[in-house]
């Protein structure tokens, strides 16, 4: 049973409501975000919740009842939520984070319900981000929920880009998507035909609108684009055969098939004809670059949500446990708390609600970010094109002279007031080229991160969950339906560009300058609020932060033992790992960082007054127990790599080198007293005979890599704590008071 | 077709999912933990909510008002998701809410909040609520209110509730003994103290929600505070309605069958 603990800290009362959430997310000031968060709630745990419950996902096929659900977004406001006012949606502005909110909210309940709820933003995504004024106009108009009185069809929406084997997978390039011309009279607008194939393609059921990548298959057309289908279009839609997936079948999957004749206007973005060819103003990298980055944000979250939704339906099972029966009676331990008595019950829940908080922190904080890049990303747009900057490569050394002054910026971010040139500073600060590119460089790290870390690391906690109910947990009727979760997180790693997509991406963009720049100030930053609030783990894991980076500008330098470098684009055996090493460390400082504004900004909050402390105690508990994790798998990540790649001495004369013999220590003890026993220390040392000790071969040379060990060495002493920090937070899970049901389905 | 004023009276109460417990300390009675529980209106009073929605949707230029005496930060809470129902204006009393405050106090602290309201046309004032709280269940607020007021046209467990033609009212009310009666009411004004009524809860809409809480949360800032102390009331004792779970889950049972298995259990009644 776990110890209580010493001090008389302020309990956690209640799971983290609403109130909590909206703070440490930062919708507080929100009305309209929060209202469309209990209109997602109703949804996901009324109507989709029932469906589940119901035994809707034993199909993979799409049914009137999976359709209904449809019907049931539109009216909620969850279909408008990404549509802008003008077309009947809701907010103004960017979207990032009340789709997160949403998306949230349904994955609570059901991932299939947030994916297909999703995947029409998807399908829509390319017109929104790259479409001609045209393009967005029609479609979006489309794709908004008929008002009353209107009388027509919400137009849905899905995206083609995965093709059958062995084309388009992770690796996007290889299309056997293809355009061609059909026909083009002269001086009007040339005539497309569209061949595509898609594979595992959602909305498929009943989309009458696909966003195509295809390559070009013409002289005639310049590059790859993606295309606008529709159904109705002179050809073949034809749907395919329904995906039999494992997950998510409250969405629908097909793998359709295309042979249509389109206008060139439907191409994403527009063209220009230059000397008789189709110059596509948007290649299709380029789109899909524009869209995933924005939607994958939500994809990780969804995988949050599903961590955090575990965390009641386990206290109530652990609890309930052994009431009923006869061996536990009333009052007694093992019938309020039931396997709440159990140590390894509490700490392992503890560690699977820590994952869902800095995971849905980093999610979050994301979302915030690209809310704040959009309106800057548009800006400087206009800026470039002001100017007169076109085409993308002028636009890159354009960027780069900025890119200098948004480092000039940053380093004199941190210098003194004194020291630094104000007026430049202010000319700096309120350029929005300049803020630009000192937000990109982070969001192109936080974005792959927040896929990769919240669903692959999430999907392995999913599994944690699971079997925290044991038996139960992997049946239908599991309360929170914890199996189905599992498994759809898992795809959540997949779709929208599996882990190996993010790895790739990470590896470029964590090593940019710009973001390394920042990432040294957020380890000051973190040093200094551990001077304030030592229980968060702030300060371990600002050490961790060290470790990373003396490690990757290690591993640029270096080669391993036959020579070649470590460092490098096709050594994803180095850069990937350093990657997922990464992930830990950004999901956990951004779950102090919330933390600490749960504490600034909830004392302003009368109806938390009575749970705040408690909340915060716990709170800031988890943020301890995650710095310390995140700092176990850096530790671990860096220190292979970092002596990895290093041939381990042999027994032989190269080996030995180093190697004291017992003959020769007995000489020297004349002359250095002592060093017989130091020796053996120090070094290795073979007897009389020149036998060497039982062992692989000589202790590896460390020399060189004693900044390396030293962290290390300060990094296992910054845990001091971490599991005093895990008791308490298991202690509170005893203590929480929860709900008699689960509120879900209603 | 003739408008109505329809001020909806409505408290709120701890979601049913929590696990109540009175206890009762310094100040009086209370529910454990109860600041903690995440609160609802009242299920009653939403049903007159519902009910007063359509009646205004029917006939046009009609206006809903929402009463409510309950602590200001719930009220808050509640109506995230609450203004996505309908359209209505808040009258707040920042008051505590629950099943201990007295049900005269609070019956004048609303009386307050009506008389406030600026353009009312008392002769077509239809005041709304439930026939009881589910928290105090005294089924007397709405009736003070309404003498309170001198509205002294009232009925108590409405259902249902039509305008005929020549605009008089038709009201059928719940009586003893599992009957209805059915009451025509020339004209408001009058007291409608609901029983279940007959709307389902209408799905969220965040547009609602949204135009509603331009005007909102503005008032929830101005509401006026009222204390309630419950002068001369003394609970003797209080306790939990017992309550007893079977519950077994069962799947595809047809319709007799689940019919055969519940007159069996009645039978077994003592
Ligand atoms: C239910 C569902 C819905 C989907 N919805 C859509 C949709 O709406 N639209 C759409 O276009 N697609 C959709 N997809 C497709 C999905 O995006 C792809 O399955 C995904 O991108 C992976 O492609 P693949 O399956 O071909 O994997 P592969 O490309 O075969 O990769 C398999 C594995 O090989 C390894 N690997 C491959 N390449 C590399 C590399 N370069 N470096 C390192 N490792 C590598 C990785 O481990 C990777 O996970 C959906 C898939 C599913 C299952």
């Amino acid at each position: 049973m776990t110890q209580p603990s010493t001090a008389s800290k302020a309990v956690l009362q209640t799971l983290p409501g609403d109130e909590i959430r909206q703070i440490l997310w930062r919708y507080q000031d929100r009305f309209d975000y929060q209202m469309l968060v209990q209109s997602s709630r109703s949804v996901a745990r009324g109507p989709v919740a029932r469906l589940v419950a119901q035994g809707a996902r034993n199909s993979h096929e799409w049914t009137e009842a999976k359709h209904s659900l449809l019907k049931v977004y539109d009216e909620s406001g969850i279909t408008g939520a990404f549509l802008d006012p003008a077309y009947g949606g809701l907010f103004e502005g960017p979207k990032n984070l009340i789709m997160s909110l949403v998306a949230f909210e349904l994955a609570w309940v059901d991932g299939g319900a947030a994916t297909a709820s999703l995947a029409g933003n998807l399908g829509l995504a390319p017109i929104h981000e790259c479409g001609t004024p045209e393009q967005v106009a029609r479609y979006m108009k489309m794709a908004s929920p008929a008002k009353p009185g209107e009388n027509r069809k919400t137009m849905r929406a899905a995206f083609a880009l995965t093709e059958p084997l062995p084309y388009v997978g992770v690796e996007t390039g290889l299309l056997c998507g293809k355009a061609r011309v059909a026909e083009w009279k002269d001086g009007q607008e040339p005539l497309l035909e569209i061949d595509k194939r898609g594979r595992f393609i959602t909305n498929m059921d009943y989309a009458t609108v696909v966003t195509a990548a295809v390559d070009t298959d013409d002289k005639r057309i310049k590059s790859s684009c993606m295309v606008i289908l529709e159904e109705g279009d002179p050809g073949l839609f034809d749907r395919g055969t329904a995906t039999k997936k494992l997950v998510h079948q409250l969405s629908s999957t097909r793998d359709p098939n295309f042979q249509l004749k389109v206008p060139a206007s439907r191409i994403v973005g527009g063209y220009t004809v230059k000397e008789g060819v189709i110059v596509p103003n948007y290649t299709h990298s380029e789109v899909i670059e524009a869209v995933f980055k924005r939607t994958r944000v939500t994809v990780g979250l969804m995988t949050a949500a599903k961590l955090l939704s575990a965390v009641e339906p386990i206290i109530r099972y652990q609890r309930q446990r052994f009431r009923g029966g006869t061996a536990a009676t009333p009052g007694t331990p093992r019938y309020d708390l039931g396997i709440q008595t159990k140590e390894d019950a509490l700490h392992r829940l503890v560690d699977v609600w820590a994952m869902g908080e800095a995971g849905a922190s980093l999610g979050f904080a994301t979302t915030r970010l690209y809310d704040e890049l959009d309106p800057l990303e548009r800006e400087k747009n206009r800026i470039l094109d002001e100017r007169g900057v076109q085409g993308a490569r002028a636009r890159m050394k354009e960027m780069a002279k900025v890119e200098r002054q948004a480092m000039e910026y940053l380093i004199m971010t941190r210098m003194p007031q004194g020291r630094r040139n104000p007026s430049m500073f202010e000319a700096l600060k309120n350029d929005p080229l300049v803020q630009f590119s000192v937000f990109e460089p982070v969001a192109n790290v936080l974005c792959p991160a927040t896929k990769l870390w919240n669903t692959g690391q999430g999907a392995n906690s999913l599994r944690e969950a699971v079997s925290l109910m044991g038996g139960y947990g992997i049946t239908e009727d599991c309360p929170g339906f914890l199996g189905h979760k599992w498994m759809d997180a898992q795809l959540e790693a997949t779709y929208e560009g599996p882990e190996a997509v993010q790895r790739r991406q990470l590896s470029i963009t964590m090593a940019q300058p710009l973001f390394l720049e920042q990432f040294k100030h957020w380890i000051m930053d973190l040093k200094t609020l551990a001077a304030d609030h030592p229980e968060t783990g702030a300060c371990g894991l600002g050490t961790a932060m060290q470790m990373w980076l003396w490690t990757l500008s290690h591993l640029q330098e270096s080669v391993d033992a036959t020579g070649h470098k470590l460092f490098s684009s096709n050594r994803q055996g180095v850069t990937f790992p350093m990657a997922d090493a990464l992930c830990w460390l950004l999901a956990s400082r951004q779950q102090i960082l919330d933390v600490l504004e749960l504490e600034q900004k909830g004392a302003s909050n009368p109806s938390l007054a009575e749970t705040l402390p408690g909340t915060l105690a716990f709170l800031t508990d988890l943020c301890q127990v995650q710095a310390a994790r995140a700092a176990g798998e850096v530790s671990r990540i860096c220190a292979e790599l970092v002596f990895g790649y290093n041939r381990h001495p042999r027994w032989d004369s190269e080996g030995c080198q180093s190697c004291f013999n017992e003959a020769d220590l007995e000489g020297l003890e004349t002359y250095v007293p002592g060093i017989g026993s130091v020796a053996y220390g120090y070094s290795d040392v073979l007897d009389m005979d020149d036998n060497h000790p039982l062992k692989r071969g000589p202790c590896a040379n460390i020399s060189g890599m004693e900044p390396f060990l030293s962290l290390r060495a300060k990094l296992d002493g910054c845990l001091t704590g971490c599991r005093l920090a895990k008791d308490r937070a298991a202690e509170s899970l005893t203590r929480v008071m929860i709900p008699e049901a689960l509120d879900y389905p209603q | 077709m003739a408008f109505f004023h329809i001020v909806v009276c409505g408290g709120l109460v701890p979601d049913p999912l929590q696990t109540l417990e009175p206890v009762s300390g310094p100040a009086g009675w209370s529910l454990k933990n109860e600041s903690l529980l995440p609160s609802i209106l009242d299920p009653w009073a939403a049903n007159a909510l519902y009910e007063a929605d359509a009646l205004a949707k029917a006939n046009p230029g009609s206006k809903v008002w929402l009463a409510s005496a309950a602590p200001k930060v719930k009220l808050q809470q509640v109506l995230m998701a609450l203004a996505q129902k309908a359209p209505f204006e808040l009258l707040p009393v920042d008051a505590p809410a629950g099943g201990f405050t007295d049900a005269v106090e609070c019956a004048l602290a609303l009386a307050g909040a009506v008389q406030s309201i600026e353009g009312l046309d008392r002769s077509r004032l239809l005041l709304f609520g439930g026939w009881e709280s589910a928290s105090r269940g005294a089924g007397a607020t709405l009736s003070v209110l309404g003498e309170k007021l001198g509205l002294t046209e009232q009925f108590q467990g409405v259902d249902k509730l039509t305008v005929d033609g020549d605009g008089s009212l038709e009201i059928l009310e719940r009586v003893e003994g599992g009957k209805h009666q059915v009451s025509v009411l020339s004209s408001p004004p009058a007291v409608l103290g609901w029983a279940t009524g007959g709307r389902a809860e209408p799905p969220n809409n965040p547009q609602i929600g949204m135009a509603n809480m331009r005007a909102l949360m503005p008032s929830l800032q101005k509401a006026r505070a009222a204390k309630l102390p419950g002068d001369g009331l003394t609970l003797k004792s209080v306790s939990l309605p017992r309550q007893k779970r079977n519950t077994q889950v069962v799947k595809d049972m047809p319709v007799e069958q689940i019919a055969v298995e519940i007159v069996e259990w009645i039978k077994k009644k003592p």
